[in-house]
């Protein structure tokens, strides 16, 4: 009798598993993979490659290897100011222009003697953001209270003067500074703001969601652009005479109209994912509306709106820009004016790279926060 | 004869266990748009009564008892719990809301709270308990429910008759004097529905005041004292259990049991 191959070395897995071919695996296979599986992967790598080759090597070049990063040394030990023919004539780029304007972008026109009043409120600014924010501190009570209550009084005082101080008025603010103040102003009231008005959207009395509907409809059917001008020179038309509001004042309740407006469009969305069980649920226990909209539907549709409500925070971070054409001069438009001096003709170039990076910092952070929330509060399904 | 006994049948006024009125529906109308959900209503549910309510689907039974903690709105007709009329006065719906509890077929657990939060909520905000008593008390019903060891879980981490059995102890937080079933075991897998039953069979013999919309006989068998059969908007016929399921009146509620008890 032949020898029958003994049957457990027939069975699935008896035997060791073969190594994967070459192929699959190592470098060569993750090359495969995800950039040459099919010709026209192929092609599109290659085209990468090619403009990557394009244009880092020259901007490397540019904003690094041959860059000027320090003062010459009578400017260092301030004899005189710097300007750009302190630059290495080559092609490099000329970051002294930055390091000179620096306490400019930051604090606009902000009298120097002054400015330790600004770096309080934006300690202050920083301090509570993260302890509202960052997970080790467990009691948030103190740090909301500060924040919502305390500390609008306080940077109002601090910024504008009065009461002890000298009052330096909005005219001299600008710089990062000012862009800071003009978006945290915009997200921390456009959010309830846009709450409230999602919520009279939704509402059952009619004259109460005509006007949202109206509001809501009206802000998002005009640019920004058009709001500002009008905030600026038909709003003091409206107010009666010999009353004046200052312009940032006006600017401040352009932004945040505007930006409620599309946050109420936001929040709706995120209420109209939620079902009616939410609501029936929490009727049937006898909670009232507001304890309803407060405990139940807030949180879980606020929750469900998170990438969409940074994404307009992100937004009007950006759109503070904006303000530069009614003369205020915000970040981007103080690093562009300091880079039309005559001392510094030529540095364009590095003045809208600096913004873009200082933007891109900013902007990038929130992305990140949020989607680091969006994981934390993933209860729904799982988790925890 | 046999007729007047029928008429009696239908007002269910002998079938009372309890001589205290809890809710009391009379010529209850309700529409959605043309059509006509609820018609001319008369119901009145004792302390202490175990009421099923079944009938076809579209047949009002749910519009009905939503209708009695005003889940929906009535058009014509009066409905009382314990004495306070239902209208539009926000006050008296809050009162009426607070007395009583209501179960869903899908639960509505709140799924952003854990079990234990689900169940403090109304307490805290709508009796004005404290926190810790609050607490205390939850701890007791889930034991009731017999899942004490879920309380620190999010709902959506239980299985369905768990999440059933939640919602039911939720309800009880707020001492309810009538608890509202809407078909509580109609989302449920099978293995499931025995669990969430036996809760329900262990409440009614606790002395609760029970209106359950529901496909169960069995349970209607085992605790109800009046079963009502509900068809097109009106109630058909109502009774004892034995006499619903043994000797039917109507030929409309003949076919309807006809329909669910040889499926």
């Amino acid at each position: 009798m032949t020898d029958i191959p003994a049957q457990d070395d027939l069975v699935p897995g008896n035997r060791p598993s073969l190594p994967p071919p070459i192929t699959e695996t190592g470098i060569i296979g993750w090359l495969r993979h995800n950039l040459f599986s099919t010709w026209f992967d192929a092609i599109l790598t290659v085209l990468a490659l090619v403009v990557i080759y394009l244009v880092v090597p020259p901007f490397v070049d540019w904003a690094i290897l041959h860059a000027t990063w320090a003062f010459p040394p009578d400017v260092a030990n301030g004899t005189r100011g710097a300007q750009f023919s302190d630059c290495s004539a080559d092609t490099g780029a000329c970051w002294i222009f930055i390091r000179a304007r620096l306490p400019q972008f930051f604090y606009g026109f902000y009298p120097e003697a002054e400015r330790w009043r600004v770096n309080i409120v934006l300690i202050m600014l920083a301090v509570s953001i993260y302890g509202l924010l960052a997970d080790r501190i467990k009691n948030k009570k103190p740090f909301a209270w500060f924040f919502f209550a305390i500390f609008p009084v306080l940077a109002f005082w601090l910024l504008i003067g009065g009461l002890g101080l000298e009052i330096v008025p909005t005219r001299l603010w600008g710089g990062f500074m000012l862009s800071v103040i003009i978006s945290s102003v915009g997200i921390v009231f456009s959010l309830p703001l846009g709450i409230l008005l999602a919520l009279g959207r939704r509402s059952k009395l009619p004259i109460l969601h005509m006007l949202c509907v109206v509001f809501i409809e009206f802000a998002r059917g005009v640019p920004l652009i058009s709001i500002l001008f009008m905030s600026n020179v038909l709003l003091p038309l409206f107010l009666p005479q010999g009353v004046s509001l200052d312009i940032l004042l006006r600017i401040l309740l352009g932004v945040t109209l505007f930006s409620a407006a599309y946050m109420a469009e936001v929040v709706r969305g995120g209420l109209q994912a939620l079902g009616k069980g939410q609501y029936e649920g929490a009727m049937a226990v006898g909670l009232s509306y507001w304890q309803t909209t407060r405990f139940i539907i807030m949180p879980q549709a606020l929750r469900i709106a998170i990438p969409s409500i940074v994404n307009n925070f992100i937004g009007l971070a950006q759109d503070t820009t904006l303000v530069a054409i009614v003369g205020l001069y915000d970040f981007l438009n103080i690093v562009r004016a300091g880079s039309r001096d005559s001392k510094w003709i030529g540095t364009e170039m590095e003045g809208y790279v600096f913004c873009a990076v200082v933007y891109f910092i900013c902007c990038f952070a929130m992305s990140r926060y949020s989607m680091y929330l969006e994981r934390k509060l993933h209860t729904g399904h799982k988790k925890r | 004869m046999a007729t007047q006994a029928a008429a009696q049948a239908v007002s269910g006024a002998d079938l009372k266990v309890g001589t205290d009125v809890m809710i009391e529906l009379s010529n209850v109308n309700k529409w959605y748009g043309q059509f006509h959900v609820l018609k001319d209503i008369n119901l009145t549910i004792y302390k202490g009564e175990r009421i099923v309510v079944c009938g076809p689907s579209g047949s009002g039974k749910s519009t009905m008892i939503r209708c009695i903690n005003r889940l929906e709105e009535h058009q014509r007709g009066k409905i009382a719990v314990e004495g306070v009329e239902l209208t539009h006065d926000l006050k008296n719906i809050e009162q009426v809301r607070r007395e009583v509890g209501m179960v869903f077929q899908h639960f509505n657990l709140f799924p952003h709270l854990t079990v234990l939060e689900n169940l403090t909520l109304a307490p805290i905000w709508v009796r004005k308990m404290p926190k810790k008593e609050a607490d205390e008390v939850a701890m007791h019903y889930l034991q009731r429910v017999r899942i004490p060891e879920q309380a620190k879980k999010y709902p959506g981490q239980l299985s369905g008759g768990q999440q059933q059995r939640v919602a039911i102890a939720r309800s009880l937080c707020m001492n309810p004097k009538v608890m509202l079933f809407d078909e509580p075991t109609s989302a449920l897998d099978p293995e499931m529905i025995k669990e969430v039953l036996e809760v329900m069979i262990e409440l009614a013999r606790s002395g609760m005041t029970m209106l359950c919309v529901t496909h169960e006989m069995g349970f209607a068998r085992t605790v109800a004292n009046r079963v009502i059969f509900m068809d097109r908007g009106e109630i058909i016929e109502q009774n004892t259990p034995e006499e619903f399921f043994n000797h039917p009146k109507s030929d409309r509620t003949k076919m309807f049991l006809s329909q669910i008890l040889h499926h």
